[in-house]
């Protein structure tokens, strides 16, 4: 019986569940009353069906980028709890006082992070916002493999599960966000932490891996006709690297957690100390991922950022092709620079200057960019408006982290500063200051594409300042810290001289909390006041590329009419020449049908997850045979598309022009 | 660059950054760290040189150029300009041409490997002084140091004279850690089964702070030890206290020194069995443990012992 037992639930007790710790157990309760609250105002609504047919089962691009974006937020929030939460922890633990957070607990909340704000957070967030523009920016209806797209989402989602799920069974990793072995061998890890790191990692890592492969295939298959690769839009060509990186480097993340988990359940050597393993391939080949990740974040915002500059100062965008070829060197570049995260490995001096040059060799291209877009704002007419204070915001801030990146990238000088709050700050400004300033830049600007009225300035700008501000003040001192010698993930602080610093950063990480906050309150506060916000001309910053072509919300099937395109910012030039839309000849739009396939399939790797890291074999065994059904079952599945009629077409394209051209007029009178 | 000059920008910088704090790693005692301060200060300044005039244009041209100033040029289609661009491109490629061959040169003069060929500026290492050798063991969770030429060890405290080079062997028991003292010079990983290196001198008598840089589990936050610069004769009476005070370390208790343990008390060892840091680095302090060092050996014998189709020689 008790065999038994075992074969079901593995090593899954009541043991489990964390009732020793009350931080845990408050937070449960929160979590648990907020997601009943929420489940019982959906329900309230009556809103289940419609997001289950309109939303959780939908593979149109657009739907699915903005539950990436959804997904980014939600756990931007736990990330944002665990950060504001060793901002406090540090913030006391001096001398005597231990803090509030045992150790134990402490290492788990630094290790879920990182993760979730990598994997999690900057991740989503970058995929989500590739969906819904890339397709819009080359005049395609879709991404060339929609279903792929809805699975790749899914499976973002259940390995971001399985880490929430970690918080309330079990555990998670304690181990640092990149879990170097020894560390996270069996011998020294035993518990299910680790597990619980590497089959989200590894389940997340599919759906990324997954779309990345469709985003290749549509930007080179699908662009409209007339696009050829030097009129691609930057945001676009930005995506193509960002994407062939994901290509070619996430399988090398697959491989080496595959690696780690041979030895962790197998009792295989690779990065053992004895017996021949090494833990040093464990880290370069992370770090053969890891450094192409850091590109994969920020080549889609730098694409961002150079829409934004170009539309905001109302000009062409300066440079374009050595954008393009900056761009290019940057993803070539990537991979030939991993061993500068770890300089103090002690490779001899030759192989160390090599990897320093070469990363130092990336601040060359990041800086044409960089002159790129001051010399569009350059004889530009500037709206100051909160995507263009991002972008500024993002100009200053980034260039003082590339400095001390490429401080960094000096082996002797990453000696003294290797692992020190110095780089826990230069990574942070490179990240807050590209990525979430991006990001947030992005979604102000797209924001009106997405729902049909624009977000209100008060509360961007707000936000802004906070995070601003926020930023300087969290992790200036960090800086200053790194240079006093103080290194990352300590738990505890002899020397009483640090801790103002510690206590200015938590001011920063406050001041960080009321940027989330604000930008919160203006995704409501703008959702009242959607009447006077809304956009009827689909075009509301007078933009350049393909996307403001179309109606704010676009239609389900994007353009009733391929576009052709003549030149790089193909609105503004169909602008520029009197473009009339169509009003007749609509032809029925081919369009692929929603289907629940990848839930399921996504749902039932979840559960193969969890029971792999509860070591539940027969549960593992039984769902993982479902999870082969369900992908063989979904091959026969033949009823795929269907076709919006011509009438339809028409009504939609119709009932825009008229709301389009009414508003027109009225503007125009008033 | 001569060392006023240095020093210049050292408080400099320091002034920059607040100058109230102690910031060791810009203002160290050994020779080594000031070396990679010093050049942390120049790599700065260099870059300095493209950082500061970008912020300056960035915010220059948002405010020259915004919409509500109509006597600014406006030139909506102007975006190419051959001259311009090549000048984007050899602004940072001159810097980084710069900073690429100091990078290249400190890199080879401040390899951890490399001994030491001066001890301070303008002082290069007398003719018959040899280095101090000191054999670094990150355990779980506290460090260990032999002093096989004096024949002792100590846990959590680290001696050295003054001005005499030091030559630390470094390993590990199980975790991988990093052997960090900022005050004295540059940090390098502690990696069981594989030894690195590191060169070092310190120039002031002092008590400094040592610890391991890279998180290694539970007792990382604990592995903290004091580091002293102090005169020969000082030394000399260290030395002889500890072999005074301690008891020996042999395979046996050192086997119970091996447990983990967190915030670990400074321990003294009078004596130290032969081998035994080098049968740590090797993974066979048990007896009848293979060494690492002698595995590949082995194997090779056992192959060409019973492999009948090997002809090795």
């Amino acid at each position: 019986m008790s065999e038994l037992s075992t074969l079901i639930f593995g090593r899954l007790t009541w043991d489990a569940i964390p009732l020793h710790d009350p931080i845990l157990i408050a937070t449960f309760a929160v979590v648990a009353l907020g997601g009943a609250a929420l489940l019982a105002v959906l329900t309230y609504y009556k809103v289940w069906g419609y997001l289950w047919s309109e939303w959780f089962t939908s593979i149109d691009h657009k739907r699915i980028g903005v539950m990436y974006i959804v997904l980014g937020l939600i756990m931007l929030l736990r990330g944002f709890a665990d950060a504001i939460m060793m901002r406090i922890h540090q913030a006391i633990a001096f001398g005597d006082a231990t803090g509030y957070l045992p150790p134990d607990h402490y290492d788990q909340i630094f290790t879920a992070h990182g993760v979730i704000m990598i994997f999690f957070v900057a991740m989503p967030f970058v995929v989500g916002l590739m969906n819904y523009i890339v397709p819009l920016q080359i005049g395609a209806r879709d991404v060339a493999f929609p279903f792929l797209n809805n699975l790749s989402f899914w499976m973002t989602a259940a390995g971001a599960g399985l880490v929430m799920v970690s918080l309330f069974i079990g555990e998670f990793a304690k181990s640092g966000w990149l879990a170097y072995p020894p560390l996270t061998g069996i011998m020294q890890s035993p518990g299910v932490g680790v597990d619980y790191y590497i089959w989200s990692l590894q389940i997340a890592g599919v759906g990324t891996l997954l779309s990345g492969v469709n985003f290749v295939v549509t930007i080179v298959k699908m662009r409209a006709p007339g696009m050829n690769m030097m009129k691609m839009p930057v945001f676009t060509w930005t995506a193509l690297c960002t994407n062939i990186l994901i290509v070619a480097a996430f399988p090398v993340l697959t491989a080496v957690l595959v690696l780690l988990s041979l030895d962790r359940y197998m009792d295989m050597n690779f990065f053992t100390n004895d017996l021949g393993g090494n833990a040093m391939m464990y880290v370069n080949l992370i770090w053969i991922w890891g450094h192409p990740e850091v590109y994969i974040l920020i080549l889609p915002i730098f694409g961002v950022f150079s829409e934004i500059v170009s539309t905001y100062s109302g000009k062409r965008l300066f440079g374009y092709s050595s954008m393009v070829y900056a761009t290019l060197v940057i993803t070539i570049l990537s991979y030939l620079v991993w061993l500068h995260h770890f300089f103090t490995m002690g490779s001899g001096a030759t192989v160390n200057s090599f990897f320093g040059i070469t990363t130092m060799i990336i601040s060359i291209p990041t800086g044409a960019k960089i002159f790129n877009w001051l010399f569009t704002m350059y004889r530009g007419r500037i709206q100051m408006d909160v995507p263009m204070m991002w972008t500024l915001g993002f100009m200053v801030t980034f260039v003082i982290g590339g400095m001390t990146g490429v401080l960094l990238a000096v082996p002797p000088a990453d000696f003294v500063l290797h692992n020190s709050l110095f780089l826990i700050a230069h990574f942070h400004n490179v990240i807050i200051g590209g990525v979430v300033f991006g990001t947030f830049a992005a979604i102000t600007y797209w924001y009106p594409k997405v729902t049909g009225y624009k977000l209100d300035p008060f509360w961007g700008k707000a936000s802004f300042w906070c995070w601003l501000i926020g930023f300087y003040l969290a992790f200036m001192p960090l800086y200053l810290l790194g240079f006093m010698g103080v290194t990352r993930r300590m738990s505890h602080f002899d020397d009483p001289s640090l801790q103002i610093w510690f206590q200015v950063a938590l001011g920063g990480a406050v001041l960080i909390g009321l940027g989330i906050a604000c930008f919160l309150i203006q995704l409501y506060v703008s959702y009242k006041k959607r009447g006077s916000l809304r956009d009827t001309s689909g075009d509301p910053w007078n933009g350049r590329t393909l996307e403001w072509s179309t109606s704010s919300p676009p239609p389900q099937y994007n353009f009733a009419f391929t576009p052709r395109v003549y030149d790089l910012d193909a609105w503004w030039h169909m602008k520029a020449n009197n473009f009339k839309r169509p009003t007749s000849g609509f032809l029925p739009v081919h369009m692929p049908k929603n289907t629940a396939a990848g839930m399921m399939i996504s749902g039932i790797s979840a559960v193969v997850g969890f029971a792999l890291i509860w070591h539940m074999w027969l549960v593992a065994g039984l769902s993982f045979a479902a999870l082969l059904v369900a992908i063989i079952t979904h091959t026969f599945n033949y009823k795929r598309d269907y076709y919006i009629p011509a009438d339809e077409v028409e009504r939609t394209e119709a009932e825009f022009d008229r709301v389009r051209l009414a508003n027109q007029q009225s503007e125009v009178v008033a | 660059m001569s060392g006023t000059l240095r020093n210049i920008y050292i408080t400099a910088l320091g002034a920059l950054l607040l100058s109230g704090c102690d910031t060791v790693v810009l203002s160290p005692s050994g020779d080594i760290a000031a070396q990679q301060a010093s050049l942390i200060v120049w790599s700065t300044i260099l870059m300095l040189i493209i950082v500061v005039p970008v912020i300056v244009l960035t915010l220059l041209f948002a405010w020259r150029y915004r919409a509500s100033n109509k006597d600014a040029t406006y030139s909506p289609d102007w975006d190419h300009s051959t001259s311009l661009e090549l000048v984007i491109w050899a602004a940072p490629l001159a810097i980084i041409i710069a900073l690429g061959a100091l990078t290249w040169v400190s890199t080879h003069k401040l390899d951890p490997y490399r001994p030491l060929d001066r001890i301070a500026e303008g002082k290069p290492v007398p003719a018959d002084v040899e280095p101090l050798i000191v054999e670094v063991v990150a355990m779980d969770w506290k460090w260990l140091f032999f002093y096989p030429e004096e024949g002792i060890a100590v846990v959590n405290e680290l001696a050295a004279p003054v001005d005499r080079p030091i030559k630390f062997k470094i390993t590990a028991t199980t975790m991988m850690n990093s052997f960090y003292i900022p005050a004295l010079a540059g940090q390098i990983y502690a990696m069981g089964g594989m030894e690195t290196q590191l060169h070092a001198v310190i120039n002031k008598a002092g008590s400094y702070e040592g610890f391991s840089a890279n998180y290694s589990g539970a007792g990382f936050n604990g592995m903290r030890f004091t580091f002293q610069g102090m005169s020969d004769t000082d030394f000399a009476q260290w030395v002889s206290r500890i072999k005074a005070q301690g008891e020996p370390l042999r395979r046996d208790n050192y086997k119970a020194l091996e447990q983990p343990s967190i915030n670990n008390p400074v321990q003294y060892f009078s004596a130290v069995s032969p081998g035994l840091y080098d049968a740590i680095l090797n993974r066979c302090v048990d007896p009848g443990t293979l060494c690492m060092r002698d595995m590949m050996q082995h194997q090779g014998h056992k192959r060409s012992n019973t492999g009948e189709q090997h002809h090795d020689h």
